[in-house]
């Protein structure tokens, strides 16, 4: 197991260094931050001083050798926009994405599940068709439409919800209403497929023969066997996530990682784009880690080393 | 020579079964299935609509109005054009829809045909060549799959001007490894079988045997695949606008209208609903069609179009 974790921290590692010498390269292509963050009466002078001050005046080598050497020391820079360190920056933002993403799969996982294995025992009949019709609208519809049209319903309209902002439980119900939805529809479908896999198996029907109960058969002896490809899907659907949920996020005002993320960018706030891509980067490495793991115990088979 | 040539060559022809056009075979089959051919039938609507609808409708999308500003919709007073309402200008929705449905459409076509071919052709010389030249190419797919895509197009968009041009290659580029992967996996799989290690036996150059014998078999599991990754560009595509780095005024997009639309909510719903409207059935009808294509296109589900398009009731323990 520990060779395991190592190997795959040796390879994540290398995509990451990887990630993000992409990251730095392509977030200077995007412009000269100078011109957005003096006005355009500046003089030359105060210009060449605020690339001095912010280390954009040296060639990009130099540049990118003093954030590798920087970052080694656990320093992203600081923020432009906010005059404060970036790491603190993110570290305040992600959080917030975390808790957002870990009630949405929460939600979805055992929604999916139960209704994805009561549609899977009785394949073609009602139930089955409804759940098929939900999550084929739901992997249709798209995000932002579904969020202005819950706060034009919800909160315009009859003024159940608040529109944006953190300060309530009522705040979370929108944004996680809204993400909610895709993850639903695929995971349904993937519970559903492995379900019905699992349900016509050998040892489903000795269960059967021997008399254990249907509700048994469903949610013990089927389902620990159909988590695997639910596990995978749900990872994956987590990651996105956690990456940001730029347009949820934006369209609540919720101040998470994906917002900063569209901010930062806007602003070429280069220091806080590094700095939050390499955080989400490496909590979606520990993520998948977990996965793996949750493999192993789900399927004794499944030996990592 | 093995078991199989008991059969007399010279056969006739009552034997063979009757040549069949393809076309119209799946044509039946697409009768079979209701609810694939309701969808395949909005979707002709809308590639018409995107052919011809900027040379029909481009006037009435562009007139502005301000006696008709923010009209409401469902008031045939105002004639057919109305009929959705008007938005903040006084133009036409229903017309707007009409037009945008060019751009909108043509970026998600343009962009998975480009990712697709690209994909393939990748796909092929990895699965077919291997190679350092194979492992490169799957590293770079791998590079692509973790970077988080629409950041990726963000930042792509703002170094470069976010014209068409430039979002049709951002969104490819995000989705060639999905075509890339799937080409090589079914190379790997096809080359080993007996007729193309026969063809090869009998002499058939690589290109031959790739256009001939391999390709046959790939093409229709990328299309598939290809139906319903039009539907998530659509989706990106329409998200991206939204955000204001995709596609920008005066060109429009459903997404673009929708984004439009968001500072109008609390006094004219219409403006953000309508386009949002043809967003959700557009890709609704590409998740049907590409999920009667996966079984058109499968030998051993075939027969459930082909006998009426019942679906039989199959218990679990069957």
């Amino acid at each position: 197991m520990g060779n395991f974790i190592g190997k795959r921290s040796l390879s994540s590692a290398i995509a990451l260094a990887g990630l993000v010498i992409l990251v730095f390269f392509l977030a200077r292509l995007t412009g000269d931050p100078t011109n957005l963050y003096l006005p355009l009466d500046a003089s030359l002078e105060a210009r060449a001083d605020f690339r001095e001050r912010h280390g954009f005046a040296d060639p990009l080598i130099e540049q990118f050798g003093r954030f590798v050497v920087d970052v080694l020391h656990l320093d992203f820079g600081e923020s432009i926009r906010k005059a404060r360190p970036a790491l603190e920056v993110v570290l305040e933002a992600f959080p917030w994405t975390l808790r957002l993403a870990a009630l949405t799969m929460a939600i979805v996982l055992v929604l999916a599940i139960l209704i994805g294995s009561i549609a899977a025992y009785r394949p073609g009949g009602v139930f089955d068709r409804l759940s098929s019709i939900i999550s084929l609208a739901g992997a249709s519809a798209p995000d932002f439409w579904v969020a202005i049209v819950g706060i034009l319903v919800l909160s315009v309209s009859l003024g159940w919800l608040p529109t944006s902002g953190v300060g309530t439980p009522w705040h979370w119900v929108l944004p996680v209403g809204v993400l909610i939805i895709r993850p639903f529809g695929l995971i349904l479908q993937v519970v559903r497929g492995a379900m019905i896999t699992a349900l016509s198996s050998a040892y489903v029907k000795t269960a059967r023969a021997k008399g254990v109960r249907q509700r048994a058969i469903i949610f013990v002896h089927a389902l620990r066997n159909a988590m695997l490809p639910v596990i995978t899907v749900a990872g994956d659907q987590a990651a996105g996530i956690l990456n940001g949920a730029v347009v949820v996020e934006t369209i609540f005002g919720f101040p998470g990682i994906g917002k900063l993320m569209i901010d930062s960018i806007l602003q070429r706030d280069f220091a806080v784009i590094q700095a939050a891509i390499l955080v989400t980067a490496i909590a979606i490495f520990l993520m998948n880690l977990l996965i793996d793991i949750a493999y192993a115990m789900l399927d004794p088979r499944i030996r990592h080393g | 020579m093995t078991g199989a040539t008991t059969r007399p060559l010279a056969a006739p022809d009552a034997a063979l079964p009757p040549v069949v056009n393809p076309w119209l075979a799946a044509l039946r089959l697409l009768l079979a299935d209701k609810l694939a051919l309701v969808a395949a039938g909005f979707l002709l609507l809308m590639a018409l609509c995107a052919i011809f609808g900027p040379a029909l409708l481009g006037q009435p999308a562009n007139a502005m109005n301000l006696r008709m500003r923010n009209a409401p919709p469902f008031d045939l007073e105002n004639g057919w054009l109305f009929i959705l309402g008007a938005d903040a200008l006084g133009r036409s929705i229903l017309a707007r829809i009409v037009v945008a449905s060019q751009n909108t459409l043509s970026v998600a076509a343009a962009s998975v045909a480009s990712a697709m071919v690209v994909g393939c052709l990748l796909g092929l010389i990895a699965g077919y060549l291997g190679g350092w030249l194979g492992g490169l190419i799957m590293r770079l797919a791998d590079v692509i799959m973790s970077f988080p895509s629409l950041l990726l197009a963000v930042i792509v968009l703002y170094m470069l001007e976010p014209r068409v041009a430039n979002l049709v290659l951002v969104l490819a580029i995000t989705r060639i490894p999905i075509y890339l992967r799937t080409t090589r996996a079914e190379v790997l799989e096809i080359r080993e079988r007996m007729f193309v290690q026969a063809a090869r036996v009998m002499g058939a150059s690589s290109p031959r045997i790739i256009v001939r014998h391999i390709l046959p078999i790939v093409v229709p599991t990328l299309i598939t695949i290809g139906t319903l990754d039009f539907a998530f560009v659509m989706l990106a595509e329409s998200a991206l606008s939204f955000l204001g780095i995709g596609i920008q005024p005066p060109e429009i997009t459903w997404g673009l209208m929708v984004a439009q639309g968001r500072g109008y909510l609390s006094q004219a719903w219409w403006l953000a609903f309508w386009p949002g409207v043809a967003i959700i059935l557009t890709t609704m009808s590409l998740n049907l069609l590409s999920a009667w294509l996966r079984t058109a296109t499968d030998p051993m589900q075939r027969w459930r179009l082909e006998q009426g398009g019942r679906r039989p009731e199959w218990r679990s323990g069957g």
